[in-house]
């Protein structure tokens, strides 16, 4: 029931502070507020109520599971499960929401209660993508985020908003139809095997399809999840989609619309086309690292503040892209760490800006400069979630990128040595960004008001949730375990890729 | 005729009695609530009327008809819809300065004839159903007499359905010259009984199938459809996206699964090619549009084309999938043109994409409205437009049509940017410069409860469709 809980009280809430705004905006922020962060206080009493045998699940496929019939003609059931890997991104969705309010506090103006509703319909479907695992409900859930995301960036956004909205949904769309085909053609591929209707996470693995068939199924689960990681060259709808958004729809999508189809490679596209990721891996790996690098250079070359965070976000994602399909137990475990860590500095990175750009109306770096002199806590938090993202050890954007790094290495030295050209790269673009923005002498005269108490609080919560993800990353890792060993033994062996 | 019959019938003779019973109101005293009010309960009562005739099905009447569960379901939906075009239907008129009373006449006689399609098992109920349905159509089309465009709407829809009608009748003679019968079931044992099929049939069928074409407003048949959707009132563009392509959408069913010609593979190709073209002439032509009349009919010509897919998939899976599609339409397009059709005043109807900008900041519950049925065109979950190319999708992969679906797949993505479009108006913040605010008219209370009732079909179909996925699958048992 606690599952239904993860989904509904978002759901509720969003309906409900949309309906209080009128009478009181501030009762509709609190309300959202509250939704979130009882939702995070619930995935961390799983967490840590559940630790101990989390570890431990080899019997127990899920902490927690409900699943009873939907439409029983197509065999569609409403089955919501839980395990380590769910449970971690759960708790970093409701961690980004909490921030997400209390970023938008002073920036939304217009329409507060649509905004929240919206908001909180954004996050009950990204847990709902998180927690589904009968196919349908899945795609349910996963085309379900798209529309208040949309509508977020339509709204709420900046000057080419209509553009960056548009493109942005035409793009997962798209992609998504091509998901549905590929789901439906393994659903009937397994009703021909078996003779029974599912959509079933567990029924549906091991699916027995002529190899063709397989490649072609699992190409189409890829290009969704792809465009929405996203990868190069399918990223093109990032960059503007991040920067024209507001910045809690930009803290939504790089904190966690990226991180679902992380979420669609690791939970299905690996466990149910073993075969196929293995003939596949080679393209994957070669777009990861092009996308590690192209990224980089791009970052590098902008000049508007938010561009230039987007495109590291190709440039670390083409990391996680990078371990998935290198596929040893490092590279994804790796892979994991580096989703919760970059959805952790990056999406502060964006908040960062955003109270730039709340303080001074631009993000164009030329504007800037000279900031550290009036606002230096500001400054020097910026700087400190910007090395966070370039890979400064003891942070925990560096253990996951080395863990990828390393995981690579054993398997093929050239694309880790490539990639790691990349990490290199990614100190160029971030001492830029601090160079440009922030030293230097005030030239524009700039006079701001420092960060407020609720600014500081949402960004120390941040910087000490990545130190402790760069010291001591083993909780995570303990918790994500179940589930690499799962993944290991679907494939039959400790080595998905190269080494079979 | 046995009383089994006549309880067969009873749909069809209560709608003929009907409007039989609200032209002799007029006659008596004209009064527009009670024209409506009986057109409804009679309506209502037809409907009801579906339970004992199910107890009783299938019943063949005459040669000419067949009422099975097939027809049943159709004529539910059928009458469904005309109830909900009644309903928006009185609130409009009210603000307008017409006789407004033989509205509903005509409107209850193109209820009898699309049913009377629906459950025709003979070229000449077929043929009889389809001139009831059109003749009314030309005058509803028109009906507003003081507008010019409603009228060049009647006059082109008369001129085309005219000529569609002579194709259809040519097609019917050749085939029955060859095979000298008319009753689809002998037609199927004569196709059925093997060898080639001689060249006139087959001619006859691909004439057929321009009648048929023209009424569903496929590609390339589909040349009236936006002039008589921007023309005509929109109660009674609701009435013709709606009811009147349903009716020819069962037929096409019952005609090309029943007589087997749909497994000819010509046949097959022609259709393969009508659903191609009109899901991407559809889509492209609507992109094109400013006028949300417009936009919506070409949408209607994709539509169809979608459905056609479902119509090609074939099987049980495939019918049922067509049906459920139509039906999600049919709610969709509905609640569509029931936001229009409270948004217009009385000099024109709400049109125009500016007339929707920042819609949603004045009157955001029809704004949110008319955003879910948009999506439910578009396809996206929560409503009933998703499952039915869920659906649709579901079925198609069922019979590897690849081409096909691939074709639906960019055709939906390209058919995202208009509805997208004018939803985007909707919430826009902006406000036009030197444009008056334009005053909208109050939602009379019938207009808002049907699109109430329909939006709530809308989610329901769309998240629990359990009840009418099953009456579905009930009703193929009626065409196989």
């Amino acid at each position: 029931m606690i599952l239904v809980w993860l989904i509904a009280i978002p759901l509720v809430t969003g309906i409900v502070a949309g309906l209080v705004a009128r009478r009181s905006q501030l009762l509709c922020r609190w309300l959202s507020l509250l939704a979130m962060v009882a939702g995070f206080a619930m995935s961390v009493a799983i967490w840590v109520h559940d630790y101990s045998h989390i570890q431990l699940l080899t019997q127990r496929l899920w902490i927690a599971q409900i699943d009873v019939p939907w439409i029983a003609s197509f065999g569609i059931h409403f089955h919501l499960a839980m395990d380590g890997m769910s449970l971690l991104l759960i708790t970093l969705t409701f961690l980004l929401g909490i921030t997400s309010v209390m970023i938008s506090w002073r920036e939304i103006h217009d329409g507060v209660g649509f905004f929240h509703f919206n908001l909180l319909w954004v996050f009950a479907g990204i847990v709902g993508v998180f927690l589904a695992m009968d196919l349908f409900l899945f795609y349910f859930a996963w085309e379900l985020m798209l529309i208040p995301m949309y509508f977020l960036i339509a709204i709420w956004g900046h000057e080419r908003r209509i553009y960056a909205s548009v493109k942005f949904f035409l793009f997962t769309q798209l992609s998504g139809l091509l998901m549905l085909v590929a789901i439906l053609t393994l659903y009937f591929a397994h009703h021909a095997a078996t003779g029974v209707y599912s959509f079933e996470y567990a029924d549906l693995m091991g699916t027995p399809m002529a190899p063709h068939v397989a490649m072609l199924v699992m190409l189409g689960f890829f290009v969704a999840f792809a465009v929405k990681l996203p990868m190069f060259p399918f990223h093109t709808w990032l960059p503007d989609a991040h920067t024209e958004a507001p910045t809690a729809g930009s803290v939504v999508l790089a904190g966690l619309l990226l991180k679902t189809g992380a979420y669609g490679l690791l939970r299905f596209v690996l466990p149910l086309f073993p075969d196929a990721v293995h003939r596949f891996a080679p393209i994957a790996t070669g777009l990861a690292v092009v996308g590690i690098l192209y990224g980089a250079l791009l970052a590098y070359g902008q000049t508007d503040l938010k561009r230039l965070v987007a495109y590291t976000s190709v440039s670390h994602m083409g990391f996680v892209l990078l371990g998935i399909f290198i596929g040893t137990p490092l590279a994804i475990a790796g892979a994991f760490i580096t989703i919760i860590a970059h959805g952790i500095s990056t999406s502060t990175m964006f908040m960062t800006v955003g109270m730039v750009q709340e303080r001074t109306h631009t993000r164009d770096m030329d504007k800037l400069g000279g900031l550290w002199q009036t606002v230096p806590r500001l400054s020097g938090a910026s700087l400190f979630f910007v090395l966070a993202s370039i890979g400064l050890p003891g942070m925990g954007d560096f253990v996951g990128e080395f863990l990828v790094l390393l995981g690579t290495f054993r398997v093929s030295p050239v694309l880790a040595g490539l990639a790691t050209i990349g990490v290199l790269c990614s100190t160029f673009y971030g001492l830029k960004f601090v160079a440009r923005a922030f030293h230097g002498s005030n030239t524009h005269q700039w006079k701001l008001a420092d960060l407020s108490g609720r600014e500081i609080a949402i960004v120390s919560a941040m910087m000490v949730l990545l130190l402790w993800l760069g010291l001591y990353p083993q909780p995570v890792l303990n918790t994500f375990q179940p589930n690499l060993q799962r993944l290991e033994q679907v494939v039959n062996g400790p080595n998905m890729a190269f080494r079979r | 005729m046995s009383s089994a019959d006549i309880v067969a019938l009873l749909p069809l003779i209560i709608l003929g009695a009907t409007s039989v019973a609200v032209m002799l109101a007029i006659a008596v005293r004209r009064n527009h609530a009670v024209a409506a009010g009986i057109s409804l309960v009679g309506l209502a009562v037809a409907f009801w009327s579906l339970w004992p005739a199910a107890a009783v099905v299938p019943q063949q009447v005459t040669p000419l008809l067949i009422i099975d569960r097939f027809s049943l379901y159709y004529f539910g939906l059928i009458i469904a819809a005309t109830f909900a075009v009644i309903f928006m239907a009185y609130g409009y008129f009210e603000r307008h300065d017409v006789q407004r009373e033989e509205f509903y006449i005509l409107l209850l006689v193109a209820t009898l004839g699309s049913a009377v399609l629906v459950a025709s098992d003979h070229f000449i109920s077929f043929f009889l159903g389809l001139e009831i349905l059109s003749v009314t159509l030309y005058a509803l089309s028109a009906y507003l007499v003081d507008r010019e465009v409603a009228l060049e709407a009647g006059m082109k829809y008369l001129v085309l359905a005219a000529a569609s009608a002579a194709f259809l009748l040519f097609g019917m003679a050749l085939v029955y010259a060859q095979s000298g019968t008319m009753e689809f079931p002998v037609l199927a044992r004569d196709l059925a009984a093997g060898g080639a099929v001689h060249l006139w049939v087959l001619a006859g069928v691909a004439f057929m199938i321009t009648g048929f074409g023209f009424k569903l407003a496929v590609f390339p048949f589909h040349l009236w459809t936006p002039d008589v959707y921007q023309g005509a009132p929109a109660p009674v563009t609701a009435f013709i996206a709606s009811a009147s392509k349903g009716a020819m959408f069962a037929i096409l069913l019952r005609f090309f699964y029943e007589s087997g010609s749909r497994d000819l593979h010509s046949i097959y190709l022609i259709f393969a090619i009508i659903a191609i073209a009109s899901m991407i002439a559809g889509n492209l032509l609507a992109l094109l549009q400013n006028n949300v009349k417009r936009i919506l009919a070409y949408s209607s010509i994709a539509h169809l084309g979608y459905l056609l897919v479902a119509f090609e998939a074939g099987g049980i899976m495939g019918a049922a999938a067509g049906t459920f599609y139509l039906t999600a339409y049919m709610v969709t397009t509905l609640g569509a043109f029931g936001v229009i059709t409270v948004l217009s005043s009385s000099d024109r109807d709400a049109e125009d994409i500016e007339d929707y900008r920042g819609l949603f900041w004045r009157r955001p519950v029809l704004a949110t409205v008319f955003t879910a049925m948009l999506f439910s065109l578009a396809g996206i979950p929560l409503t009933a437009g998703f499952l039915g190319k869920f659906y649709t999708v579901a079925a198609a992969t069922n019979s590897s049509i690849w081409v096909l679906i691939f074709v639906l797949v960019v055709a939906s993505a390209i058919g995202l940017f208009y509805y997208l479009r004018v939803v985007v108006a909707m919430f826009s913040t902006e406000r036009v410069p030197g444009l008056p605010e334009r005053t909208l008219p109050a939602v009379p209370a019938m207009g808002g409860l049907s699109l109430a009732a329909l939006s709530f079909v809308l989610i329901w179909l769309g998240v629990y469709p359990h009840v009418i996925l099953n009456a579905i699958r009930a009703a193929m048992s009626g065409l196989f």
